[in-house]
């Protein structure tokens, strides 16, 4: 095993494996979300909210995911530096020649452009929750409301309430894209493909990615137009 | 019916004296082109024209001119081996272009073949990641065994078939934004793979071919599809999934 992560299959195996992990952390951090469409008071949210704060096993996963986020976002840059010095001269002509999709190129923008809303989430919640405490507290539990938190974000803000609705969908639908590409593709770097399986995995990734886009793009459009 | 006559054409083609010297692109007229002729006689007759007039001729890789070899290289009009599919160079046609059209030819950019005169590259890296694993041992001392006592699985013997088509072009390091080998590794490994004659030394072709290729320079596959689209010989990506797999599993041995 002595080199080989500095072999380009082994980094790439990082990335893959690193990818998965933090799909799975999208799908939960999804399914909590959905609670909001199921209870307008808010209550199950925040139950939810009050679960991921206090279980010991979400506490342990927290630093593992921060951990994850930054192994996959630094093997890709050295992937991508990589990359580029192995081609010191581009083409005159652009490249014409038809790729599995538009994401398959632009995976390292995708990625930045998630990151950058990541933080903008971060400070927004996380921060808010986590470090400086100014999140609305539940009365009758003394728990935070991230319920209140994330509605008045949603409609408490004005016309900045729609602009925080437009990003939100953005990210979700980039979000999407970075999946529909990288979800496949992790199953092909760990060797999981072959001609059968080839088109499986493309439908199984476009349906994931609709998936993860549609749920995350769903809330804040409830929430700035319907509540 | 005779074939039409292309009357003018405009060949914007790569010009470099050598590897240490800087290029440019030039532009050439030629008149009288039938669509009937390949590309590489359009090439030919070009630089007939240019030794009329006292103009070094454009150096071109070609060999066999009938798809086998893989010699002929050219990125054309954006797209290795031009604008057709599932074809070399030399299979490629006057037919695909209109009159009057600017044509751009380009040599392969890729690190890890550098241009070494006009359109030619040096493809020498595909023979040393070769040298590193892609082949058997074998002792030829003594009777040849009977070809039939190997019996190999139907399935088996077209998947390895399709990986041995590779002509090592080198269109897919060509056309992937990475400059990444891995198709061309791919096919090799798994051509072998397949086989019973390629068991002995499996794992550590894998290991061998793909150590040498990272050595190399090549870029790193990020599964774009550009190569599986731009192979003359339309090799699978599902080969690049078997690479991964022989590398990840013979690692994990170690």
């Amino acid at each position: 095993m002595s080199n080989f992560l500095s072999s380009s299959i082994g980094k790439k195996l990082i990335m893959s494996l690193s990818g998965l992990f933090l799909v799975v952390f999208l799908l939960v951090h999804l399914s909590i979300n959905l609670l909001i469409l199921f209870d307008s008071t808010g209550g199950l949210y925040n139950e939810a909210v009050h679960f991921m704060g206090t279980n010991p096993l979400i506490k342990v996963m927290e630093p593992v995911l921060a951990i994850g986020f930054i192994v996959h976002i630094v093997y890709a840059t050295i992937l991508t530096l990589q990359n580029q010095k192995a081609t010191p001269t581009k083409y005159n002509v652009t490249q014409k020649t038809k790729t599995f999709s538009w994401a398959s190129k632009n995976m390292y923008i995708l990625g930045f452009a998630v990151l950058a809303f990541l933080v903008l989430h971060i400070i927004q919640f996380y921060v808010k929750m986590k470090i400086t405490d100014t999140a609305p507290i539940v009365e009758a539990t003394g728990g935070h409301d991230g319920y209140k938190l994330v509605t008045d974000l949603f409609t408490q803000h004005g016309t900045l309430s729609y602009v925080y609705c437009a990003v939100y969908v953005l990210a979700g639908i980039l979000l999407g894209l970075h999946i529909r590409h990288g979800f496949w593709s992790a199953f092909q770097t760990i060797g999981w493909n072959n001609y059968t399986w080839k088109s499986r995995l493309f439908t199984l990734a476009t349906i994931f990615a609709w998936v993860i886009a549609i749920g995350y793009s769903i809330l804040p459009l409830y929430m700035t137009f319907f509540l | 019916m005779a074939d039409k006559i292309l009357k003018k054409l405009y060949i914007k083609v790569w010009r470099q004296k050598n590897a240490n010297t800087k290029g440019k692109f030039e532009t050439y007229e030629i008149e009288n082109i039938s669509q009937g002729s390949s590309f590489l006689e359009m090439m030919d007759i070009m630089n007939e024209s240019l030794v009329a007039k006292g103009i070094e001729p454009v150096a071109f890789d070609h060999d066999c001119r009938e798809g086998i070899c893989g010699m002929c290289s050219l990125y054309i009009n954006g797209r290795a081996h031009g604008p057709d599919t599932e074809i070399t160079t030399c299979q490629l046609h006057m037919r695909r272009f209109e009159d009057g059209e600017t044509i751009t030819i380009e040599p392969w950019r890729v690190g890890a073949f550098p241009v070494i005169k006009d359109l030619i590259v040096d493809r020498r890296s595909y023979d040393k990641i070769l040298h590193a694993g892609g082949y058997i041992n074998v002792n030829t001392l003594g009777n040849l065994p009977d070809a039939n006592n190997i019996l190999i699985p139907y399935e088996d013997y077209e998947e390895a078939m399709d990986a041995a088509a590779c002509i090592g072009c080198g269109a897919c390091a060509a056309s992937c934004k990475n400059s990444s080998a891995m198709l061309f590794v791919a096919a090799k490994v798994s051509h072998l793979a397949k086989l019973p004659q390629g068991q002995v030394e499996r794992e550590n072709r894998a290991k061998a071919m793909v150590a040498k290729m990272d050595e190399l320079g090549f870029g790193n596959c990020t599964n774009t599809g550009a190569c599986e689209a731009e192979c003359p010989k339309s090799i699978s990506i599902a080969h690049i999934a078997r690479l991964n797999r022989e590398f990840l599993s013979a690692k994990i041995k170690d």
